[in-house]
């Protein structure tokens, strides 16, 4: 009899926690996969497409799948890798790319014939014109991805670096200056 | 006498003050041309409304305020306007912004100016005349002064706080300002209190200056105000708001908050006296005080056309000949101008002629062995040496924690190390870099909005297309295959619908076929006329001009097109 009692309670418990289990399950699902947009709030979101995939975010799913290597952004520099390999538990690899200086497009007004190609090319809308009429770029919209070259068929487009002014400029860490110690003659 | 509170921390380096203080002020000459940087204020870069060749009258607008926090820029004399380009700023950067170059006529002419009575006026009115003025916090962070003159609505001003402290080593600038022209300054503080309505207006003077308490004291009592003239004890940073606030009210302002919330709001004497000249005079800031110390012949203060180039001032006291370097600002907070001819803004309010004598050169650097003094000059009571470990680190989370952005680079810690430690380097640099981490952020977070913008408004072209083309095609069908039953059924009699019914599915679909090919066909011949009937509108009565210009575009377009890319493909590499 308490043999029976036993298994009873026991299977009772069984019963309620799996309840509980499954509920929370259905409850507290979490959609999407939250390594994914961990990984994508280290990538740039320059939306250029040098990774190989098609936007940051199928580059973030990829690398969290384990299909894709940590090192394919050149926007995101060495520092992109070595904050995706902290996130990752992956090593430090070296970037599978040139890393460039922040750039900005330029539109040559000019030669510019209107007709669209880059408006239409360029992933976060940071050109504006219409079609016979000129373009332009809105500078500080313009994430330097470079996707707006290849379709110019007037290659008026060009890439220039930001330089350094005084609303970016930083204050450079603090360097020790090493001097030579004047020498002394032995006595 | 109130009782007057502490802040914790804090140093006594020498004052330095005497050497300035024992002429009265001057009016330096005209230099030989003005530099004039659009961008002296805090918040948006004022526009330039001025051109190459324009003559300019004394106090004429050049730069043209943008948005509500940001201050007009004036003509500080009379003359010409040589260019509107970049050139070098008293930045510790070095780097060159905007500004406005002027040569001086020698008239020194003034445009109209319009004095007005300013209890006339209403409140909104008066802080559009100091903004159209450019009148900045002259303390030295040039935050524009109408911003502040706002009063809350949810918390009663209590007290407003008259910074006359002026704490830094070396700087005498107020000093002299409150000796001379106290009663100007004081009818500011007037303007002030009437916008804001405070209980109480309290002017805080460090004990080192009788002299500027005694003929404040007189002013107020003269123009019969009830300001209360304090003298609180000489301490750097007693000149800080948040200390000051806290020694002349005991309210300390909490992190990542403002002194407004506790009731509470500071100005500089000189932006008092600023407000009063704008308001009561019609005179814009074109003009500072500012003291001329350190390593030479005769110190003194000086009133100073902003845009004067500083070595060109720094001559008039007579430097001596081991001095290399200007330091702008005081020798705690501020910093070696790396352009001798940079300008003199609304912000310097101290040059000092640097030489080796007068500071001498730091010993080398040592490790930190955690001493804990640092902490205990750190007047926000803050913990400097933990700042220091995470910056050099450069673990920016870790700084932040520890409260990197209440730090006013005020440089006590880096006074009392005993290791010399440069500390406000490297917390200079740990928020320039969380700075640039923010707006990269910021950046990007824009970015992915826009792109899955795009794509989403590319997907939904797509399908409403999609869905268009499903339509149109689904009533052809319909239409097709009604006609076809309808013949079918005029033809035959009742029989023969009979018979004809099973041959029906057969004709549908060719109907269908048909109907498709029709709806395609028809759609291409719309297309083609809407093509031919669709000329740019702006090619309408052209002049000779923009239609030869058209015209070449076209021929470069003919040629380009008809050039295969191939021949065009080593060009772009050569121009690479």
């Amino acid at each position: 009899m308490e043999l029976l009692l036993a298994i009873a309670i026991m299977a009772l418990g069984a019963v309620v926690l799996g309840a509980a289990l499954g509920y929370a399950s259905i409850k507290f699902k979490v959609e999407g996969n939250p390594l994914v947009e961990k990984i994508e709030g280290i990538l740039p979101q320059t939306q250029c497409g040098q990774c190989g995939y098609p936007g940051c975010k199928p580059y973030a799913e990829a690398i969290a799948k384990g299909e894709a290597d940590i090192n394919l952004c050149p926007p995101g520099g060495m520092e992109g890798v070595q904050k995706l390999a902290d996130l990752l538990g992956r090593e430090v690899k070296p970037l599978d790319a040139e890393e460039k200086p922040k750039s900005v497009a330029i539109i040559d007004e000019n030669t510019c014939i209107g007709c669209t190609l880059c408006i239409q090319a360029c992933p976060v809308d940071a050109i504006v014109g219409a079609a016979k009429q000129m373009h332009t770029i809105i500078a500080p919209l313009c994430t330097g991805c470079e996707l707006c070259l290849p379709p110019c068929p007037v290659e008026c487009i060009r890439m220039e670096p930001i330089g350094e002014n005084i609303d970016n400029w930083k204050w450079k860490y603090p360097v020790v200056e090493i001097k030579a110690a004047p020498l002394q003659k032995a006595a | 006498m109130m009782s007057l509170f502490k802040f914790k921390g804090g140093v006594k380096p020498p004052t330095h003050k005497n050497e300035s203080t024992g002429l009265p002020i001057a009016r330096a000459p005209l230099p030989s041309r003005l530099v004039v940087p659009l961008h002296q204020s805090i918040g948006g870069m004022p526009r330039p409304v001025v051109a190459a060749g324009d003559k300019v009258l004394k106090g004429q607008l050049i730069g043209e305020a943008d948005g509500w926090i940001s201050a007009a820029v004036h003509a500080p004399t009379s003359g010409t306007v040589l260019e509107v380009a970049m050139h070098a700023q008293p930045h510790p950067s070095g780097l060159d912004a905007l500004s406005v170059v002027i040569e001086p006529d020698g008239r020194d002419e003034w445009i109209a100016r319009e004095a007005v009575d300013y209890k006339s006026l209403k409140p909104e009115e008066v802080r559009e005349r100091l903004q159209q003025a450019g009148v900045v916090g002259l303390g030295g962070a040039v935050f524009p002064t109408h911003g502040k003159l706002t009063a809350s609505k949810t918390v009663a001003m209590e007290e407003l706080v008259i910074n006359g402290a002026e704490c830094e080593p070396f700087i005498t600038c107020d000093d002299l300002l409150m000796r001379e022209r106290a009663e100007e300054v004081v009818r500011g503080i007037g303007i002030f209190r009437d916008l804001l309505q405070p209980q109480k207006v309290l002017i805080g003077i460090e004990d080192n200056k009788p002299e500027a308490a005694a003929a404040m004291r007189a002013a107020v009592d003269a123009l019969n105000e009830p300001f209360l003239v304090v003298q609180v004890p000489t301490r750097y940073p007693a000149g800080g708001a948040k200390q000051l606030i806290r020694v002349l009210t005991g309210k300390e302002v909490p992190a990542s908050k403002r002194s407004t919330d506790l009731g509470v709001q500071c100005f500089n004497v000189a932006t008092a006296y600023t407000a009063w000249r704008a308001i009561a005079h019609g005179e814009p800031v074109v003009s500072r005080l500012v003291t001329v110390s350190g390593d030479v012949r005769t110190p003194r203060n000086y009133e100073v056309l902003i845009g004067t180039p500083m070595d060109e001032l720094l001559k008039l006291a007579q430097p001596h000949p081991d001095t290399d370097g200007i330091i702008m600002g005081g020798p705690m907070m501020g910093f070696l101008v790396p352009d001798p001819q940079a300008p003199v803004v609304k912000a310097t309010n101290c040059l000092i002629a640097h030489c080796e004598r007068l500071f001498p050169p730091k010993a080398p650097e040592m490790p930190c062995i955690r001493c804990g003094a640092c902490a205990e000059a750190c007047p926000h009571e803050l913990q400097p040496f933990e700042l220091y470990w995470f910056a050099r680190a450069k673990n920016f989370g870790k700084t932040q924690e520890y409260n990197i952005f209440d730090c006013i680079e005020c440089g006590c810690c880096s006074f009392v190390c005993p290791s010399r430690i440069p500390l406000v380097q490297y917390f200079r640099f740990a928020k320039s870099e969380i700075w640039a981490r923010e707006r990269e952020k910021n950046a990007a977070e824009g970015a992915k909005a826009r792109f899955e913008f795009k794509q989403l408004r590319d997907e939904r072209e797509k399908a409403e297309k999609a869905e268009k083309l499903a339509k149109a095609a689904a009533a052809q069908a319909a239409k097709k295959a009604a006609e076809a039953a309808a013949v079918a059924a005029a033809e035959g009699d009742a029989p023969a619908t009979a018979v004809a019914e099973p041959e029906a599915p057969p004709v549908v679909v060719d109907a269908e076929k048909a109907a498709k090919m029709a709806t395609i066909q028809a759609a291409m011949e719309r297309a083609k006329a809407q093509r031919e009937a669709t000329q740019p509108k702006n090619t309408e009565a052209l002049t000779t001009e923009q239609q030869r210009a058209v015209d070449e575009i076209e021929a470069r377009r003919t040629v380009l097109e008809t050039t295969p890319r191939a021949e065009a493909a080593p060009l772009s590499e050569k121009a690479e």
